[in-house]
């Protein structure tokens, strides 16, 4: 951050290499295409060299730079009208239909072997993980994109997004839920 | 998913909404042990905690696309611009 606020070409070089493809990734969360989310990237890093004078230093360089990325994302996703997804609320992370009256399984989830973990996370299935996320609800889509693929803590995302504490970790289940139920089948499918 | 309070035992539709908040550590003691007493006894939700984890492991083999020479370039210019030279 010091070499950045005295004008270090390499200190920004280096910013944009470990967070740019990552901060597409989110973007891509409330806007509707590709362009579009480059787009915000890039007046982000505008925001982020404009503000880095005035950058408090409360929370990690990182944190802060997803912040200003999430706002501005937000805000351009609302413009663009995109639909959102409508939140399907409390149904539930499995199907009701699964379980008996009593609350028990009844069609209990089948096990998942090694090799079947292993080809879910191979190449071509990969892609289809990727289509999984799209399917998301953007809350549950961005608390997932940057828990669990950018390994970001729990307290870095609510700063991040500017949620509290329960509400990312109820966004979090949401999301981790479906995603899982959608790699069932997959499974099942093969 | 906020806690239950659980003055009885935990069946499994009750136990895969917990699921997150026993990873993040956010259960009370009681309800630690209940959840694990349930899973110990549960073939169903103990391979639906390992299908959890599964996922959240493979999650996190997901790259995102690496930054193209252009955009890289472009950033450097805009860099420059900014700061005037």
């Amino acid at each position: 951050m010091r070499r950045l606020r005295a004008g270090d070409e390499s200190a920004f070089a280096e910013l944009v290499n470990a967070y740019h493809p990552s901060m597409v990734r989110l973007a891509q969360t409330f806007v509707p295409s590709r362009a579009v989310a480059e787009e915000v990237v890039q007046d982000t890093w505008l925001a982020v060299l404009k503000g880095i004078d005035n950058f408090e230093g409360r929370s990690s360089l990182k944190t802060w730079i997803f912040h200003i990325l999430a706002n501005r994302a937000r805000s351009t996703g609302a413009r663009e009208q995109r639909t959102v997804p409508v939140d399907p609320g409390d149904e539930g992370s499995v199907d009701r239909r699964r379980f008996d009256e009593g609350g028990t399984w009844s069609d209990p989830p089948a096990h998942w072997s090694d090799q079947i973990i292993e080809k879910l996370s191979s190449g071509p299935l990969l892609a289809q993980v990727q289509a999984a996320l799209f399917e998301l609800p953007e809350g549950q889509r961005a608390v997932v994109t940057l828990r669990d693929l950018d390994g970001l803590s729990s307290k870095e995302v609510c700063d991040v997004l500017g949620i509290s504490e329960a509400n990312q970790r109820v966004l979090l289940h949401r999301g981790r839920s479906r995603i899982r139920a959608i790699f069932e089948d997959e499974v099942a499918k093969r | 998913m906020k806690l239950l309070s659980l003055r009885h035992d935990i069946v499994c539709r009750e136990a895969v909404e917990l699921v997150t908040d026993y990873l993040e550590g956010k259960l009370s003691r009681r309800d630690t042990r209940a959840f694990e007493a349930h899973l110990g006894a549960c073939d169903g939700c103990e391979e639906y905690l390992r299908q959890i984890k599964a996922t959240i492991e493979i999650l996190g083999r997901v790259q995102p696309e690496d930054l193209a020479p252009e955009t890289r370039q472009g950033l450097m210019e805009l860099y420059r611009e900014f700061r005037g030279n």
